[in-house]
C-alpha cells in the first residue's frame, strides 16, 4: 500500500464524513429543539437528490440543480412539519417512530411512482470533472475536493448561525426551555417549522451533492440516515459540535477500516481469506466504534443528557 | 368474559379456520398466507414482550429474526452438502431436524439479544431507538460482506427441514407446527405478564425509580425481557426461513425491523393478541392492495399514519375500547 493511496482514502473519508455531517446536523437540531426523532430525514435526502437530478436533466445547470434540491427539500420538510410532525411533538417516541416510518413508505413509493424504479444519474459539472494535483503529486478528483470544501463551509456557516444570529439564539433557547421562550413572545410553532425546514434543506443538499457521485434512487436515504444516527449517538444528541466530530470519526473509520483491515489480516492469513475477513469486520467497524463510545460515555462525546 | 377476550378467541379461531377451509377446498396458496401470518405474528409476540411489557422501543429486532433465519440456513446447508460445521475442537454436524434448529436459533438470537441489549440498555429513550437500529444494520452489513454463507445472494435450502412424525412439506401440517408454536408463545406471554417478573417489568416501565427503591434492578429486568423477546423473534426467523426455504440478508434489513413493529402497532401495543391482529391485517392488506396497485406501500403508510395519529390503541383498541384499569 502506498502513501498516495493512503492519503487518497483519508480524503475520501473526510468527504464522506462531511456529507454525513450535513445529515446529522439537521437530525440533531430537530431532536435538540423539538425532542423529535425523525426517521423520514433520509426521505428528505432522497427528495433533494431527485429534485436535483430532475432539474439538471431539464436545464443542464448544476447550480440550478443544487438550488432546486435546497428548495424542494425545505418545502417538503415544511409541508411535512405542518401536516404531520407538528402533531407528534407531545407524543411519545414510539408514535414518532411509527409516524415517520409511515412517511418513509409514502415518500419512497411516491417517488417510485413519479420517477420509476430505475436509478437516475446526475452529472458532475464540467468545471469540476477532472482531477486536481495536490502537493506531493497526488491526483484527486476535483469534485470530491469541492464537496469537502462546501461541507466545511456549511459547517462554519451553521456554527455562525447558531452562535451569532437571532435565529441561533432562539434555537439555543428552544433547546434549553421551550415554555420559557414561548412565554417571552417567540412564536414557537413558527420556530419549529423553520428549524425543521433548515434541517430538511441540509439533508436535501447532501442528497444532491452525493447524488452526483452515486446513483440517485429510491431508498438511497435510509442507509445514510442510520449512519447519521450512529454519528449522533457518538457525538451526543443536540450538539452540532458533536455531530461534526462524530461525522468525521465515522467517515474516516469506515473508509480507513475498509483499506487497512484487509491489509492487516493479510499479514497472517492468505490473501483471499484476509480480504473476506477484513472487509466483513470493516463493515462492522463503525458500530464497534459506537459500542465503545457507549461503554465509555453513554451520553455521547458532547452530550449533556443521558 | 371481556370484549377483548372475545376478540382474541375470534382471532385465534379465525387464523385456524381460514387454512382449514383452504385445505378442504385445496387452496394451497391461502394456507401459505396463513402460515406467514402465524410466523410474523410470532415475531411480533417476541417484540411485544420488549415493547408492550417492557416499554423498550427496539428498532433492531430484524437482527434476531435474521440470526434465527441464518441458524436454520447454516445448519441445513451443511446437512445438505454433508460437510460438518466444525471439525475442531469437536465435530459439529449440520442438521435438518426442526427441533434442533429451533433450539440453536433461539440460543443464538438470545445471545445476540444479550450483547445488543447489554450495550443499548445503558441508554434509554431516543438513544435506545437509534442504537438498536444501528446494531440491526451492523448485522445486515455483516451478512452481506461475509461470503461463506452466500453473502448478498443468501442461501437456498432445497428441502424443508423435518419434524419427527410429521410431513412438513404438506402445507397444512407445516401451518399446524407454526400455529402451535404461536399459541405456545402467546400462552407464555400471558403467563409472563402475570408473573412476578412481568409485574416488576411493568413497574420498571412506569416508574423505574420506585422499582429501584424496592431493591430490583430495572436494567436486569429489561435485559431479561429483551433476551426472551429476541429468542422468540429468532424462533420466528427460523420458521420464516423454513417457509421460504431461503435465507438472505434482507431478513436483517431495517425494513424488517420496521415491519415487525408495524404488526405490533397496527394490532395494538401491549395487547396480548395485538401482533396476531396486526400480522393478519398486514398480510391481508399486502395481498389485497398489492393486487390492486404496485405502489401499495403508499396506502400502508397512510393507514399507519392514521392509526398513529387518530387510533392509538390499534385495531384491538378500536374494537375493544380502552385498556382496562390494570395498566
Amino acid at each position: 500500500m502506498t502513501l498516495i493511496l493512503f492519503i487518497e482514502q483519508l480524503l475520501n473519508g473526510l468527504q464522506f464524513g462531511v456529507m454525513l455531517f450535513l445529515m446529522a446536523a439537521g437530525l440533531t437540531l430537530v431532536f435538540g429543539v423539538m425532542g423529535l426523532i425523525n426517521l423520514a430525514h433520509g426521505s428528505l435526502y432522497m427528495v433533494g437528490a431527485f429534485a436535483a437530478a430532475a432539474v439538471a436533466g431539464w436545464s443542464g445547470s448544476f447550480l440550478l440543480a443544487l438550488i432546486a434540491a435546497l428548495v424542494a427539500a425545505a418545502a417538503a420538510g415544511a409541508l411535512v412539519e405542518l401536516l404531520v410532525i407538528r402533531r407528534l411533538y407531545d407524543r411519545d417516541h414510539l408514535d414518532q417512530v411509527l409516524a415517520t416510518f409511515a412517511l418513509i413508505l409514502i415518500f419512497s413509493e411516491g417517488t417510485r411512482y413519479l420517477f420509476g424504479s430505475f436509478p437516475l444519474y446526475l452529472n458532475i459539472p464540467d468545471a469540476l470533472s477532472g482531477p486536481v494535483m495536490l502537493p506531493g503529486g497526488i491526483a484527486y478528483p476535483a469534485y470530491r475536493l469541492a464537496l469537502i470544501v462546501i461541507g466545511l463551509a456549511i459547517a462554519a456557516g451553521l456554527f455562525w448561525l447558531i452562535n451569532h444570529t437571532r435565529l441561533g439564539i432562539r434555537i439555543r433557547a428552544g433547546e434549553a426551555d421551550r415554555e420559557m421562550i414561548a412565554a417571552l413572545g417567540v412564536d414557537i410553532s413558527k420556530l419549529y417549522t423553520i428549524v425543521f425546514a433548515l434541517g430538511a434543506a441540509l439533508a436535501g443538499l447532501a442528497g444532491a451533492l452525493v447524488g452526483a457521485i452515486q446513483a440517485v434512487q429510491v431508498g438511497m436515504g435510509e442507509p445514510v440516515l442510520i449512519l447519521a444516527f450512529v454519528v449522533i449517538v457518538i457525538g451526543g444528541i443536540g450538539s452540532i459540535k458533536g455531530a461534526l466530530i462524530g461525522a468525521l470519526m465515522v467517515g474516516l473509520t469506515d473508509t480507513m477500516g475498509g483499506l487497512l483491515l484487509p491489509a492487516l489480516f493479510g499479514l497472517f492469513m492468505d490473501n483471499s481469506a484476509a480480504q473476506a475477513t477484513g472487509s466483513a469486520i470493516a463493515s462492522m467497524l463503525i458500530y464497534i466504534l459506537m459500542a465503545l463510545v457507549l461503554i465509555w460515555r453513554p451520553q455521547g462525546l458532547f452530550g449533556v443528557r443521558a | 368474559m371481556t370484549r377483548e377476550t372475545c376478540i382474541n378467541a375470534a382471532l385465534l379461531l379465525g387464523l385456524l379456520a381460514v387454512p382449514l377451509w383452504a385445505w378442504a377446498t385445496d387452496e394451497a396458496f391461502t394456507i401459505t398466507l396463513a402460515t406467514r401470518v402465524a410466523i410474523l405474528a410470532l415475531a411480533g409476540v417476541g417484540l411485544n414482550i420488549a415493547l408492550g411489557l417492557g416499554g423498550l422501543v427496539s428498532l433492531g429486532h430484524a437482527a434476531f429474526f435474521g440470526v434465527g433465519g441464518y441458524a436454520m440456513g447454516i445448519l441445513a446447508s451443511h446437512a445438505q452438502s454433508y460437510t460438518p460445521l466444525a471439525e475442531w475442537p469437536l465435530v459439529i454436524e449440520g442438521s435438518t431436524s426442526m427441533p434442533v434448529i429451533w433450539l440453536v436459533a433461539m440460543l443464538f438470537s438470545a445471545l445476540a439479544a444479550l450483547a445488543v441489549g447489554a450495550l443499548s440498555l445503558r441508554t434509554s429513550g431516543v438513544y435506545f431507538i437509534m442504537i438498536t437500529l444501528a446494531f440491526g444494520q451492523m448485522f445486515y452489513f455483516f451478512a452481506i460482506s461475509w461470503p461463506a454463507y452466500g453473502g448478498e445472494d443468501g442461501l437456498s435450502i432445497y428441502v424443508r427441514n423435518g419434524f419427527p412424525g410429521l410431513n412438513t412439506l404438506d402445507p397444512i401440517q407445516f401451518f399446524g407446527i407454526c400455529f402451535a408454536l404461536l399459541a405456545l408463545a402467546l400462552w407464555l406471554n400471558a403467563r409472563l405478564a402475570r408473573s412476578p417478573f412481568g409485574l416488576a417489568l411493568g413497574a420498571a416501565r412506569q416508574t423505574p425509580a420506585r422499582v429501584e427503591t424496592v431493591g430490583l434492578s430495572p436494567f436486569r429486568l429489561r435485559l431479561t425481557a429483551f433476551v426472551i423477546s429476541g429468542a422468540i423473534t429468532g424462533l420466528a426467523g427460523a420458521l420464516f426461513a423454513d417457509l421460504n426455504r431461503f435465507v438472505s440478508p434482507t431478513m436483517f434489513s431495517w425494513q424488517t425491523s420496521g415491519e415487525i413493529m408495524v404488526f405490533v402497532i397496527l394490532g395494538g401495543v401491549g395487547r396480548l393478541y395485538g401482533p396476531v391482529a396486526g400480522a393478519a391485517l398486514f398480510i391481508t392488506l399486502e395481498h389485497v392492495l398489492g393486487g390492486l396497485s404496485e405502489f401499495w406501500h403508499v396506502y400502508l403508510g397512510l393507514l399507519l399514519l392514521l392509526v398513529v395519529l387518530f387510533a392509538r390503541g390499534g385495531l384491538i383498541g378500536l374494537i375493544a375500547g380502552r385498556q382496562v384499569a390494570h395498566d
